[in-house]
C-alpha cells in the first residue's frame, strides 16, 4: 500500500490538474459562444450568395467551368483541423476520414493533393508522405474572412487552372455543443445549387450572365470554404470543451478514490499505533 | 418613405453584407457606385439587376446627408425597393485603419516599382487599389 505521503502528493497534483482542465473548459466555452455567433453572422452573406447563384442558374443557360464536371484526374482535399490537440477525437476523426477516403479512391499520390488547414493536418500529411499543395497554420480562434482569403482564392484558382478537377472539403460540422459530425462535401464543380431558393424575379445582368458567373462563382466557392472553417472552429471549441469537461470529471473521480484510500491508510496507521501502545502497556503489567 | 415639405420621397432599403457579418442596413434615397463597367446610380423603382462591383467607394444619399463605404470585391443585387451589396469587405470611414492602409499602399508601390520578375504584379496592383480606395474614403470622415 502506498504511503500516506505518496497518496497526499497524488491528490495534490491531481487537483492542480483539475484546476487547469476546468479553466480550459471555461475558456473553450466562451470561445465556442463567440465562434457560434461568427458562424451565425456569416449566414446572411451565404444565403444571399446562394440565392443569386441559384437564380442565375435557374433563369439562364449560361455555363461556366465551375458548374460542369470534367474528367477527374486529380482531386484536391481540404482538411480542416485544429492547431493543437486536447480536443478529444476532433482531429483524429478528420484525419481518419481523410486517410480512408484517399485509400478508397486513389492508388497513387499523383491522383490527389491535400490542402491542409491547421497544424495537425500539416503534420499528419508530412508524417504519412501525402502531397500537400497549400497549407495554413496559426489561424486565430475567431478567424475573419481576410485570414483565409488567400488560401481560399489560391485553392479555387487551382481548380480554374485545371490543376485539380474536383475539390472536396472534410471538416467537423457543428451540430450542438456535445455533438459534431465529420462532414465531406464536394465544393467544386458546384453540383447541386438549390434552385428552389432563387427568387422568381428576372434580373438584368450587367454586363452579361457569363461575366457575372465569372466573378460570382469563385467568390461563392471561397465563401463556402470560409463557411466550413467557421463551422469547424465552433466544433473545435465545442470538442475541446467536452474533452476538458470529461478530463475534469475524471480528475474528480480520481481524487475521490485517492481520498478514500488516504483515509483508509490514515485509519490503518492510527489503528496500528493504538495496537502498539496497548501491546506496550500490557507488556508492562 | 420620408416626407419632405409635403412631397413624399421614395426610398430604398440598402443592406451591405460581408462574410464577417452585416455592415449596414438602412433606407436611402439614392445609391451611387461603380460597377465593373461604369458608374451606376440607383433610385427607387430600379429594374432588378445584378452587377459586379469595382474596388471603389459606394455613396449612399438621403436628405440628412451622404455616407460612404469602401467596398472590395463584391457585387450588387437590385430589386425595386431593395439594394443588396455583397462584398468581401465593406468599411465605414470611421472603421478604416488609416495607418494600415498607408502601409499597405507603400508596400504595394514598392513591389510595383521593383524590377524583380517574381512578384505578382496583378496582386500588387489590386492591393494598391484597395489601399487607395480605403484612404480616399477615410478622408471624407
Amino acid at each position: 500500500m502506498a504511503s500516506l505521503r505518496d497518496i497526499k502528493k497524488r491528490i495534490d497534483s491531481t487537483s492542480k490538474m483539475k484546476k487547469i482542465t476546468k479553466a480550459m473548459e471555461m475558456v473553450s466555452a466562451s470561445k465556442m459562444n463567440k465562434a457560434e455567433q461568427n458562424a451565425k453572422s456569416f449566414v446572411p452573406y451565404s444565403e444571399k450568395m446562394q440565392e443569386v447563384v441559384a437564380s442565375i442558374a435557374k433563369h439562364t443557360d449560361a455555363t461556366h467551368p465551375m458548374l460542369q464536371s470534367r474528367e477527374v484526374k486529380k482531386v484536391g482535399y481540404i482538411a480542416i483541423t485544429a492547431d493543437s490537440g486536447l480536443a478529444g477525437a476532433y482531429n483524429a476523426n478528420i484525419l481518419r476520414k481523410l486517410n480512408n477516403t484517399i485509400q478508397e479512391n486513389h492508388t497513387s499520390t499523383d491522383e490527389y493533393t491535400v490542402i491542409a488547414i491547421g497544424r495537425m493536418a500539416v503534420d499528419f500529411c508530412k508524417k504519412r508522405g501525402l502531397p500537400v499543395a497549400r497549407s495554413i497554420t496559426g489561424l486565430p480562434d475567431q478567424p475573419s474572412f481576410a485570414n483565409v482569403k488567400d488560401l481560399a482564392s489560391e485553392t479555387v484558382q487551382m481548380f480554374t487552372d485545371e490543376e485539380i478537377d474536383k475539390l472536396v472539403i472534410i471538416y467537423n460540422h457543428y451540430v450542438s455543443a456535445i455533438s459534431q459530425v465529420v462532414t465531406t462535401n464536394q465544393l467544386l464543380p458546384i453540383e447541386a445549387v438549390d434552385t428552389t431558393t432563387g427568387t422568381s424575379s428576372q434580373y438584368e445582368y450587367e454586363p452579361s450572365e457569363e461575366q457575372i458567373l465569372e466573378v460570382l462563382l469563385p467568390q461563392y466557392a471561397e465563401s463556402l470554404i470560409y463557411g466550413a472553417l467557421l463551422d469547424a472552429k465552433a466544433s473545435e471549441h465545442a470538442a475541446r470543451m467536452t474533452a476538458m469537461r470529461s478530463a475534469s470529471d475524471n480528475a474528480s473521480d480520481l481524487i475521490d478514490g485517492l481520498t478514500l484510500s488516504f483515509n483508509r491508510a490514515r485509519q490503518a496507521a492510527i489503528t496500528q499505533e493504538i495496537t502498539e501502545i496497548i501491546g506496550g502497556a500490557s507488556a508492562l503489567e | 418613405m420620408t416626407s419632405l415639405g409635403g412631397v413624399t420621397l421614395k426610398t430604398l432599403t440598402v443592406s451591405v453584407v460581408t462574410p464577417d457579418g452585416p455592415v449596414l442596413e438602412d433606407t436611402y434615397e439614392m445609391v451611387s457606385l461603380k460597377a465593373e463597367n461604369g458608374e451606376l446610380g440607383i433610385l427607387p423603382g430600379h429594374i432588378p439587376l445584378v452587377a459586379p462591383l469595382a474596388i471603389s467607394a459606394v455613396r449612399l444619399k438621403r436628405d440628412s446627408g451622404e455616407e460612404k463605404l469602401a467596398i472590395n470585391g463584391g457585387f450588387l443585387e437590385v430589386r425595386p425597393e431593395k439594394v443588396t451589396i455583397l462584398a468581401q469587405s465593406a468599411e465605414k470611414p470611421q472603421d478604416i485603419d488609416v495607418n494600415r492602409a498607408e502601409a499597405a499602399k507603400k508596400r504595394a508601390e514598392d513591389r510595383l516599382q521593383s524590377k524583380d520578375d517574381h512578384i505578382d504584379r496583378l496582386r500588387a496592383e489590386l492591393a494598391l487599389r484597395r489601399a487607395t480606395n480605403r484612404l480616399d474614403v477615410a478622408q471624407t470622415r
